[in-house]
């Protein structure tokens, strides 16, 4: 008999993997109930396919897995139906007047300049992180989970785009719009 | 305007490039076109810098966060191994 390399034990699920999964969840979604119900249904997800088990990775790689995918499937929900146009219309009405609409050229209210970006003393850091917290949550969903995708789990813009349903050419326009709210953001609160 | 003063004048084109650049690929065009508007501009230069250590920090801030376990609450916990248990009997 050929013994699996990786052992499933869903009785010890909760005490094992629950915190973890939930940690997962909430760096990437940001809402603690929805993180909790994240988990849940990952967990009685997993209880229905826990015959198609193989034992090839680990128990707490595979649970992950089913997460991941519900998550994706939260950010797909959240950035699609009405709400998206309402957001993303705003965001972009913020950055409409970052530059000259006849050369492209920034306008001279909204040019970058040099602000404590650069400090690296852990206090101004600190108070720095929450700035850029509030920046992050001010974005578009759709543009939040790009983001997101991007520079928490280094997805390739492939998957990115597929599993997000937007075109490559769409992904390059909203990782600059968002580079550009996010930045200004940051020296509108900063200074 | 040629194409090639389009861009040494287009702070829009410049900082959209300056992002694919960041985690993608631009041509080898679009580098010669970015070089030469970064050598006159600035104020690009001062956004080139920032993105980067804005896509750093919250590199960061994202790691911090996954690596500062969070707890659910013993209740939940309680109610979700129970859960689990009778789904376990029923089969």
């Amino acid at each position: 008999m050929i013994t699996k390399t990786h052992q499933i034990e869903p009785r010890n699920w909760v005490a094992i993997h629950a915190d973890y999964l939930y940690t997962y969840a909430i760096t990437r979604i940001n809402d603690e109930e929805q993180a909790r119900d994240l988990v849940q249904e990952t967990f009685l997800a997993a209880l229905e396919k826990v015959d198609k088990f193989e034992g090839k990775s680990s128990e707490r790689t595979w649970l992950t897995a089913i997460l991941k995918y519900k998550i994706i499937d939260v950010y797909r929900k959240k950035s699609s139906g009405l709400v998206i146009n309402a957001d993303v219309q705003r965001a972009e009405q913020e950055q409409s007047d970052f530059f000259e609409p006849e050369d492209g050229h920034w306008t001279s209210e909204h040019s970058p300049i040099t602000f404590g970006i650069d400090e690296h003393d852990p206090l101004v850091n600190k108070e720095f992180n929450s700035i850029l917290q509030k920046c992050l949550q001010k974005l578009p969903a759709l543009w939040l989970s790009i983001f997101t995708m991007k520079h928490m789990d280094d997805q390739t813009t492939d998957i990115i785009c597929s599993e997000l349903k937007v075109t490559q050419s769409n992904f390059w326009v909203i990782i600059h719009r968002t580079k550009l709210n996010l930045r200004a953001c940051l020296q509108k609160n900063w200074i | 305007m040629g194409p090639l003063k389009k861009i040494t004048h287009n702070c829009h084109k410049a900082t959209f490039l300056i992002e694919k650049k960041l985690i993608g690929r631009i041509t080898l065009r679009e580098e010669i076109e970015l070089k030469i508007h970064l050598f006159g501009c600035s104020i690009c230069r001062v956004y080139q810098h920032q993105t980067k250590k804005i896509a750093e920090m919250v590199r960061q801030l994202f790691s911090d966060a996954l690596n500062t376990e969070k707890h659910l609450d013993e209740t939940f916990k309680k109610d979700l191994q129970d859960r689990i248990e009778d789904e376990l009997d029923k089969n």
